[in-house]
């Protein structure tokens, strides 16, 4: 059995302007152990997906799915006492800002004692000690004078670290890091990839990488889910996927890749932006930017099961009728329409 | 910390300087012979208003005056009322523990219930609950107090003979002034009734008095928790799986009260006002119906004097809750 | 290859966005279309009053509200102590208010932003003198300071809008100055000079424009101080004198009627209650509209 299974998660935001779908019908599923990439630009609603899965969905956020589940249990009907149990133990989640995440009126490890207190149990000594010992787990010398330190004492690097030792304390089965290093040095960057990759590999956790950058998704993933506008266009293992992206958009954002460019005069870039409340294009929601388009891609293409992973996608990249297609379509469709 | 204790002790100065300048120009403002004004009378025999003139250092050039003025008020002088006769400084000494009483009970008044008010409001977002203190405060603080103080004399004490007119305690008791606030003396004295009665007293004036700061601080406290409940560090509280009052009561409220604080300081000048008005009203014998009476008297020794010491009062009490914000705001607390 | 084509709506114009906003704020609408009512009986007063606010009647002194015993529609508030109707005296009292609170906000807006612009683009000495003369001006508390001014001017109602006006300066001078400071960090300020602008044009055409949302609501907001504290002076005996209709003037002698004469006492208050909730009322409406990053 999976440790996680999302089936149809959609969480939806009423504004003023309309409804915002951040997360459309997403599911998935992930193994114990497992390290999964969650890749997508701003906005693609990879964060708030996960968010949904913690219950910290902000207000006026409201989060619906036909399956919700964590290790066995219906995160969708579990009472708000049992929610907080898991949530910070089983679950853990770490941020993209560490120095905005951290309480800027109460010590480090007041806040990392807090932790272990409410969900072990542990007496003050007890706490105390476990704490110097996480903060040492997670590479931070002199932990004894940091637990005094206030967040605004430490540098962002520290306080990444610090957020993991928090993220770690209550031994998580599943540990969600949303961007972890986006805001970080790229020195810096390197050092917690590392400690996370090593700490994945001593507890067996279970890993969601939250990323836009496809390094840190060559660099970690086992797994990759591509994310646009709210759904899941792509999911195929990280080896495959670099090697032969299925989906157009997987496909742009890999040319997009600085490296890729190298030897060009300039960088590729995807044009158009995210659609966003006034925007949402009725089929595919790709297609207003994806140069292969055609008047087909004003149906919904549905996730399909291709080629050992999924995508979303009329004409998937690794189809060899997938030119024929096309043309077949273009003027099919344009005969129909007015 | 210190850079920050040193600023503010630094600030001090140039303000202290601006409140004695407002002062001493006060006088020299007023139409006529200044030091008629200061006498009290026109027509002052032609020897007494030169001798006033050589005292009052009026033949100095003004900068030298000002400075023979400082000198004067840090030495506690600040002159006579005209009407009693009496040293400024020692009326004030008398009168001041009464408003400070009625202060401090509208402040206990307007805290507890003003931050209650507005954490609630806060975590129950546009409940009825919450529109219900939004609506309640923004007629708080739109309310002309004056008025406000009449009608609820009218309905308490008339109406319902419930608490009375007016004074701090009914004239019954004559009370030894130890502390200078009734509720202490009342109990030292052993007399039967007189606390209560000085507590009876107190309640109408407190609730008129802390009205406008407990409008301020229940929206401030509201609003400060709404943005704080936003931050990421609230979102990690929840994600480690804190309880509700422990996010909301620890987390949350301690970083909403750095901002209240502010306001609360800039409340003291408001509840200075107010007493003024309050005091008219309940005759609540305070330095607030002095400074009218001595208007109303043209009793301008009364009038400089009890300006330059209230200004230095509010500029003294601003300066020790600017500390206390330095104090609880960690960033400012340990700098780097 | 064409794309298909998208759905739905465009953005809203600027103006109707605003208003789409504004009019969200049922308080906000209430307010504004309680200002206008008051604006329209101070505007027509001369027209709707029943009575001259200054015609005294001692045969009917004292005469309650029309829907109580000894009351009459010919008074439909009663009459005061002199046999004043109190109706009549409101509604001329509403244009004294109204003129108070434009003409004090507008004073005060015009020097305020002008020593706000002087502080935020000198600096140096004159942003220190400006802002300590401010910090002096903030420390009194506001009515003792008004009252200090009306001491060495003599009572009187433009002498109590002078004091008003002064009173709230520091207001005016800060959030001026803190715009200023604020857009000049901005980039086109910089690219403003650059291209050679100098300071008058950048101070009025560039900086100044940007700065008015927040001014905007400060001045609405000032309104609804102005009208409280001309009132507080009036009560005093040191605004407006009688026999004008001001309405805190109206409660200065209210106090000995507490007992005999509750309309005396109970209308002119809720008229500055009201006017001053409608007030603030827009002005939260206006802030909540204007920058939707300030809502609360």
């Amino acid at each position: 059995m999976a440790l996680l299974t999302i089936r149809n998660l959609s969480v939806r935001f009423e504004t003023a302007a309309g409804t915002l779908r951040a997360v459309d019908d997403v599911s998935l599923d992930l193994e114990e152990g497992e390290v999964l990439g969650v890749v997508g630009e701003s906005g693609s609603g990879k964060t708030v997906a996960m968010l949904a899965l913690m219950g910290l969905v902000p207000f006026p956020g409201r989060v619906s799915a036909e399956r919700l589940s964590f290790a066995g249990r219906d995160l969708m009907t579990i009472g708000d006492r049992d929610r907080r149990r898991m949530i910070g133990k089983d679950i853990a989640m770490i941020f993209q800002d560490p120095t905005t995440s951290l309480n800027p009126c109460f010590t480090v490890g007041f806040q990392l004692i807090e932790a272990l207190r409410v969900h072990e149990g542990m007496g003050r000594n007890a706490a105390h000690r476990r704490a110097i010992a996480l903060l040492e787990q997670v590479g931070i010398p002199e932990p004894e004078s940091r637990l005094k330190a206030f967040p605004h004492q430490l540098s962002g690097g520290m306080s990444q670290r610090v957020m993991i030792a928090m993220a770690i304390a209550g031994r998580p089965r599943l540990l969600i890091a949303d961007e972890p290093t986006t805001a970080l040095d790229v020195t810096i960057q390197a050092q917690i990839l590392e400690l996370l990759r090593s700490l994945q590999r001593e507890r067996g956790m279970a890993l969601v990488m939250i990323t836009h950058n496809m390094g840190v998704v060559a660099e970690m993933a086992e797994r990759v889910v591509v994310m646009y506008a709210g759904q899941i266009m792509e999911e195929r293992a990280a080896a495959d996927l670099f090697a032969g992206p299925q989906h157009p958009y997987t496909a742009a954002l890999l040319a997009a890749l600085p490296e890729r460019s190298a030897d060009d005069d300039r960088l590729a870039t995807i044009p158009g932006v995210i659609p966003g409340v006034y925007d949402r294009p009725p089929g595919c929601l790709f297609a207003p930017r994806c140069g292969d388009a055609t008047p087909r891609c004003r149906a919904q293409p549905e996730l399909r099961a291709w080629q050992g992973g999924r995508v979303r996608c009329h004409y998937p990249l690794g189809d060899p009728q997938r030119d024929a297609a096309r043309a077949a379509d273009e003027p099919a469709f344009a005969a129909v329409t007015p | 910390m210190i850079r920050f204790v040193l600023t503010r002790l630094g600030l001090l100065v140039p303000t202290f300087l601006g409140i004695t300048l407002l002062a001493f120009v006060l006088i020299r403002l007023v139409p006529g012979d200044p030091i008629e004004t200061l006498a009290g009378e026109r027509g002052l025999d032609p020897a007494l208003h030169e001798k006033l003139r050589q005292e009052y250092g009026f033949d100095k050039p003004w900068l030298t005056q000002y400075a023979i003025y400082i000198g004067r008020v840090l030495h506690g002088d600040l002159g006579r009322s005209l009407i009693t006769h009496e040293p400024v400084l020692s009326e004030f000494r008398s009168l001041f523990p009464a408003t400070v009483e009625l202060a401090l009970c509208a402040i206990a008044f307007a805290l507890p219930i003003g931050l209650g008010a507005g954490m609630l409001a806060a975590v129950r977002r546009n409940s009825i609950f919450d529109q219900g203190v939004m609506g309640v405060s923004l007629a708080g603080y739109s309310m002309p107090i004056f008025w406000w103080g009449l009608l609820l004399i009218l309905l308490f004490s008339v109406e319902l003979d419930l608490t009375p007119v007016s004074g701090r305690i009914s004239v019954m008791y004559f009370i030894e002034p130890v502390t200078g606030f009734l509720l202490i003396d009342t109990l030292l004295s052993d007399q039967e009734g007189a606390f209560l009665s000085a507590v009876g007293h107190l309640i109408l004036p407190s609730i008129v008095l802390g009205t406008v700061p407990l409008a301020v601080v229940a929206r401030m406290t509201r609003s400060a928790m709404l943005e704080v409940l936003g931050e990421d560090y609230i979102r990690t509280a929840r994600a480690k799986g804190l309880p509700s009052w422990r996010v909301i009561g620890l987390h949350a409220l301690r970083n909403a009260l750095i901002p209240v604080v502010t306001v609360i300081g800039l409340q003291i000048s408001v509840l200075f006002t107010g007493a003024i008005l309050t005091e008219t009203i309940f005759s609540w014998p305070g330095v607030g119906k002095w400074l009218i009476e001595s208007i109303n008297r043209r009793d301008y020794p009364v009038l400089q004097g009890g300006t330059l010491l209230i200004g230095t009062t509010v500029m003294t009490v601003n300066l020790v809750v600017d500390l206390l914000y330095g104090l609880i705001n960690p960033r400012i607390r340990y700098a780097k | 290859m064409p794309s298909p084509s998208a759905a739905s709506s465009q953005p809203p114009h600027p103006l109707r966005e605003f208003w789409q906003y504004f009019s969200v704020n049922r308080g906000a609408v209430a307010g504004l279309t309680v200002l206008a009512v008051v604006l329209v009986a101070a505007l027509l007063a001369d027209v709707i009053s029943p009575h001259s606010p200054y015609a005294t009647d001692s045969t009917v002194a004292l005469t309650p509200p029309f829907w109580q015993h000894g009351g009459s529609l010919a008074f439909p508030l009663g009459t005061d102590a002199i046999g004043r109707d109190i109706l009549s005296r409101l509604i001329h009292g509403a244009r004294l208010s109204l003129t108070i609170g434009v003409s004090v906000v507008a004073l005060s807006t015009v020097v305020g932003v002008v020593l706000g612009l002087a502080a935020g683009f000198a600096r140096g000495a004159v942003d220190i003198a400006v802002m300590r003369a401010m910090d002096v001006l903030l420390t009194m508390p506001s009515l003792l300071l008004a009252i200090v001014i009306v001491a060495v001017l003599g009572p009187g109602l433009m002498n109590a809008m002078l004091a008003v006006a002064v009173v709230v300066l520091p207001h005016y001078v800060r959030v001026t100055r803190a715009a200023v400071l604020g857009e000049l960090a901005k980039d086109y300020v910089t690219a403003s000079r650059v291209s050679g602008a100098g300071t008058l044009r950048l101070m009025f055409k560039d900086v100044l424009p940007n700065c008015t949302a927040p001014l905007i609501v400060q001045a609405s907001l000032g309104v609804s101080t102005a009208i409280l504290d001309a009132a507080a002076l009036g009560f005093l005996g040191l605004g407006a004198q009688p026999p004008s209709p001001e309405w805190g003037t109206m409660l200065a002698d209210a106090r000995e009627f507490v007992l005999r004469a509750w309309w005396v006492v109970t209308f002119p208050g809720l008229m500055i209650l009201i006017t001053v909730l409608a007030c603030n009322l827009l002005g939260d409406g206006l802030r909540d509209a204007l920058d939707p990053k300030l809502k609360v």
